[in-house]
């Protein structure tokens, strides 16, 4: 081929009238052969999405369309409780998570080695495949063999209290669980934020006088705002479709008191054998997930923060 | 005023070792706690030990024979799990170098709107289609079949992989598809000799998280697959976690073997990873 890559000189230097020819060739439109093999390009995910996304969208929506599943599971008193624990786990475990990975972040920042070190060993908990995390904690809470009560034991002479037989307790195991596991996650995303604030700004603070929390107050979080909003969207939806951390940690126990509405849809479904009453409760998370996706959407397309 | 100071960076040290040393405990105690079970022969698991008393290997030597019944296709499903993250990983990135290459490069007329509708779907939550999927598959002949468990996690890893390459792909400069095309390329041509080349950054990022995703997904293949030959290795371990008399030392040594591979992987691919993962900038 001739062109070769690796001429970003030339590249360069030719940029600007590209770029009118380019936007003329946009205006005039696609020649037909090439108009065919756009078309043809874009045919795959167009099937992919029609298959799999619109199909089932519109399949679930349907499923959960009937009166009487909405009054089945309002009438599970298990159901308001679902919605109380999914609030809770939403508003505790999404915010205290991301406020943790932001405080985090500023530590990472640090100069030394060992920090560095450091760094490799805290993102484990998110290259680790989740479930066998999980399932790790699940026994690591046990009253009676678990890891931590046995450590109270050892070392306090204390009898911690069974975890996961308790609904506060074992909702709080749960939100404990799921900071471990995706905190380091968001902690990188900060990290690369503050890494692409320029150093003059901290200097230019500092001859001003303010160093610290002045510092992070007045430079660092005016910066970072923007990227933790979008981030706290971003993780509040996917928070609110999370399944595993709940099922496998307490299983929706005890006497069902923790489950969230993406398990207790599940459940319902299958376990219930009722596909419609499971819809519902999916369904009845959609009043708090779309204004959120309408928020996030606006946010993304205006470009400010690119994820 | 410059002990002052000096006082005030030691006690900032002493404080930057606490917090470190809290980080680390508070990361490895979980970890610490699988190994600390793998090792154990069952009568020390049911007891109330802080490290190991007797340390063995022999639930691994179990898991590696398949010496329990539980794990008696452990291998297979090892395979089945590799089979599904790797095909998963191998059309995400054709469909997503595809359509992105359509998008960006050929520019498709309402390009626009596949983008959105991408962005869309990529901020659905995977488990509320779980319900209709489950029938969807079965009325598409699909049931117990890898294919549809790799068909949805395609479906859900392909929106990212859209983003990443179209924010890669405005870094290679369209003349070399100018120059291409003067030369007489047509599009497949540009797109196999010129822009998935030059694309390989992105595509290493976006088939390792796809892989990654794809090897810890549990709902789907849970749902999806039924019989013993097809499911994957998360699918075992719940079984294991659920039923009566769970060998605990066991389904912690599997833990363990199931999560070193994504590990390494993980390890291997984190300069492409956080090259694309780390894009969220500040934007002054």
């Amino acid at each position: 081929m001739a062109a070769a890559p690796g001429t970003p000189a030339l590249a360069a230097a030719r940029e600007a009238p590209a770029r009118r020819g380019g936007r003329l060739r946009a205006a005039h439109g696609l020649k037909g052969s090439e108009l065919s093999w756009a078309l043809a390009f874009l045919l795959p995910y167009a099937a992919v999405f029609f298959a799999f996304v619109l199909y089932p969208v519109g399949y679930g929506l349907w499923l959960g369309s009937s009166p009487a599943s909405y009054r089945a599971l309002f009438a599970d008193p298990i159901y308001a409780e679902t919605v109380v624990n999914t609030l809770v786990y939403l508003a505790v475990g999404v915010n205290l998570k991301l406020f943790l990975a932001l405080l985090l972040s500023g530590f990472f920042m640090r100069p030394g080695w060992w920090v560095k070190a450091l760094l490799l060993i805290f993102v484990l908990p998110w290259a680790v495949p989740a479930i066998p995390t999980f399932i790790s904690f699940h026994w690591m809470l046990n009253g009676q063999w678990g890891l931590i009560n046995n450590a109270l034991w050892t070392f306090f002479r204390m009898d911690g209290p069974p975890w996961l037989d308790t609904p506060h307790l074992a909702m709080g195991s749960v939100i404990v669980a799921y900071i471990w596991k995706w905190m380091p996650f968001w902690t990188v995303i900060f990290l690369a934020g503050r890494m692409s604030i320029p150093r003059e700004l901290y200097e230019a603070a500092e001859v001003d006088g303010a160093t610290g929390l002045r510092s992070f107050l007045h430079v660092t979080f005016p910066l970072m705002a923007n990227l933790y909003t979008v981030c706290t969207l971003l993780s509040t939806i996917w928070t609110l479709g999370d399944f595993n951390t709940v099922h496998f940690v307490s299983g929706g126990g005890p006497a069902l008191q923790t489950h969230v509405l993406a398990t207790l849809g599940i459940r319902d479904a299958f376990e219930l054998g009722d596909p419609g009453m499971g819809m519902a409760a999916v369904i009845s998370a959609l009043p708090l997930l779309v204004p959120l996706v309408i928020i996030l959407m606006r946010r993304l397309s205006k470009g400010e923060v690119q994820l | 005023m410059s002990s002052g100071h000096l006082v005030r960076r030691r006690l900032g040290d002493a404080g930057a070792w606490l917090v470190g040393l809290i980080v680390l405990i508070w990361t490895l105690l979980p970890l610490y706690n699988m190994v600390l079970v793998a090792v154990q022969q069952k009568e020390d698991v049911f007891a109330s030990n802080v490290w190991p008393p007797h340390p063995t290997l022999e639930s691994f030597i179990i898991v590696f024979k398949e010496g329990y019944w539980y794990l008696e296709h452990f291998w297979l499903q090892m395979g089945n799990s590799l089979y599904i993250g790797v095909a998963v990983a191998l059309l995400t990135l054709f469909i997503g170098a595809l359509t992105s290459f359509s998008i960006g490069r050929l520019r498709v007329p309402m390009g626009w709107l596949v983008t959105n509708t991408a962005l869309l779907t990529y901020v659905i939550p995977m488990s509320f289609l779980a319900i209709p999927f489950y029938r969807i598959m079965k009325s598409y002949g699909l049931a117990d079949n890898a294919w549809s468990v790799i068909a949805v996690e395609v479906t859900f890893a392909t929106p990212y992989a859209i983003f990443i390459f179209q924010q890669y792909a405005g870094s290679i400069p369209r003349e070399l598809d100018e120059a291409a095309r003067i030369d007489g390329a047509s599009p497949p041509q540009i797109f196999f000799r010129i822009y998935l080349p030059l694309m390989a950054p992105a595509l290493v990022a976006v088939g390792t998280y796809a892989l990654l995703l794809a090897w810890n997904e549990y709902l789907y293949a849970f749902l999806l697959l039924s019989s013993d030959q097809t499911i994957t290795v998360p699918v075992t371990l719940g079984k294991f976690l659920n039923s009566d008399e769970a060998p605990w030392n066991y389904l912690m040594a599997a833990s363990i073997v199931f999560a070193l591979p994504p590990l390494a992987i993980y390890y291997i691919f984190r300069r492409y990873m956080s090259a694309g993962l780390t894009m969220g900038g500040v934007k002054g």
